[in-house]
């Protein structure tokens, strides 16, 4: 093997576990919705988005190694994801606000890289029309949230303001993933602007991103309610290893 | 495109013939799922499968049953490998799959929506969609039931990942749709 196609390799693995992770923690986190949510249909489709979520996360952590291992064993600093995933589910506006900004992001991520030529080109045509659903399903429930009442708008008002500054993530550069982040930015920018403004709301003017955070995620820096979420994902197969049904 | 020989159009033919875990009525075939069948010798086939969606969990039991018929029918090694190019979409969906889901209560997928791609536009109700022909260009979801094409959507996932609850308005009753991919 050659040092480029080494370092490629490298390069690769190292993007599929920052995609995957990003996957398997919303993932995570939209299961916990489960014998939760405020309508049956809610439980259902939250469910169903996680377990898309789950399949494409299984994909590209086996690209990168043991998916078990890696989902399982790994510490907090090792985990690559978006801060915006894992953040706690709030109220079902901030669910909602959290499943716009990244559905929207990887709506676009996979739809550039299923055109390229790259490892994740496959998995990427199937998902992004996976993702496809995901997205609509958070822009109704925006439209319908932030053009209802005055108290479901000022919810999704709110999450929106609370989850903005963790947006800019997204468009930081992944190593190993070719497709240009700022045209993509723009491309979500627009998307996520104009449905806002449809479900008069108000598209927040803070920052995007705190300056000591940019790209923290992606470094393994996470925000507090990680830890308490991975010990509760991780406990099972820690406490009982190898364990099989 | 190499030609299968004839043991392998054989198993191919067995391996599709294994009834789909979760929509018995169908066969891997009807669903489009299986994709080829590779001897390595009389007693060493692998089997190339698609999942219909990246996290359907119906995968490990499609294997295990496919595993199960060959292996019934004198093959030692059998192994079920996960393609996932060319993506599998609604499309692969044979037309005989199509009248079954129809029977057996479950509103076929659309044709022509293997890339549903750019904004679709939508309308807003109270809760609920009504919506005689969705605004994706695809038209009406009829009943399986009637056949009335007034019907609305319930909810955008259902009982699984790949289906839709919708409600016909004429005759009253609610009903899967599987969704176009």
């Amino acid at each position: 093997m050659t040092t480029t196609s080494a370092a490629g390799t490298a390069a690769a693995t190292a993007a599929a576990l920052a995609l995957g992770d990003d996957a398997l923690v919303l993932s995570h986190r939209l299961g916990e919705w489960a014998g939760h949510a405020p309508v049956l249909e809610e439980e259902v489709a939250l469910a169903n988005i996680a377990l898309d979520l789950l399949g494409q996360a299984r994909v590209l952590l086996s690209m990168a190694g043991d998916e078990d291992e890696l989902a399982f064993l790994r510490e907090e600093r090792a985990f690559r994801n978006l801060q915006l995933v894992e953040q706690p589910n709030g109220d079902f506006a901030h669910t909602i606000a959290r499943q716009l900004f990244f559905s929207a992001h990887q709506y676009l991520l996979y739809g550039e890289l299923a055109s390229g030529d790259s490892p994740f080109a496959p998995l990427a045509a199937k998902a992004v029309k996976e993702t496809a659903y995901h997205r609509d399903h958070a822009e109704q429930w925006t439209l319908r949230l932030g053009d209802g009442t005055d108290e479901s708008h000022a919810r999704m008002q709110r999450a929106v303001d609370a989850l903005w500054r963790y947006t800019g993530e997204m468009f930081q550069p992944v190593e190993g993933v070719e497709a240009d982040p700022s045209h993509r930015e723009a491309a979500w920018l627009e998307w996520t602007g104009e449905v806002l403004r449809r479900a008069t709301l108000t598209v927040p003017d803070g920052p995007r991103t705190g300056a000591w955070a940019a790209g923290a995620g992606r470094q393994g820096l996470h925000t507090e309610p990680f830890g308490r979420m991975l010990a509760e994902m991780q406990h099972l197969h820690r406490s009982h290893p190898g364990a099989a049904w | 495109m190499v030609t299968a020989t004839p043991l392998e159009a054989e198993l191919l033919e067995l391996a599709g013939s294994v009834p789909d875990p979760e929509l018995p009525v169908l066969t891997l075939r009807e669903l489009g799922v299986v994709r080829a069948v590779h001897a390595h010798g009389p007693d060493s086939v692998e089997v190339e499968l698609t999942p219909t969606y990246t996290g359907c969990p119906a995968v490990e039991v499609m294997s295990l049953d496919i595993e199960r018929v060959l292996r019934g029918h004198g093959v030692r090694e059998v192994t079920v490998r996960t393609v996932l190019a060319p993506a599998w979409s609604t499309d692969d969906i044979t037309d005989e799959g199509r009248r079954k889901l129809r029977e057996f209560g479950i509103a076929p997928p659309r044709t022509g929506a293997a890339a549903p791609t750019g904004p679709v536009p939508v309308t807003l109700g109270a809760t609920r969609t009504r919506s005689d022909a969705p605004a994706d260009g695809l038209g009406p979801v009829p009943c399986p039931h009637c056949g009335s094409a007034e019907t609305e959507l319930l909810s955008r996932f259902s009982s699984t990942a790949c289906k839709a609850l919708r409600r016909c308005l004429a005759c009253r009753e609610p009903f899967d749709h599987f969704k176009e991919l």
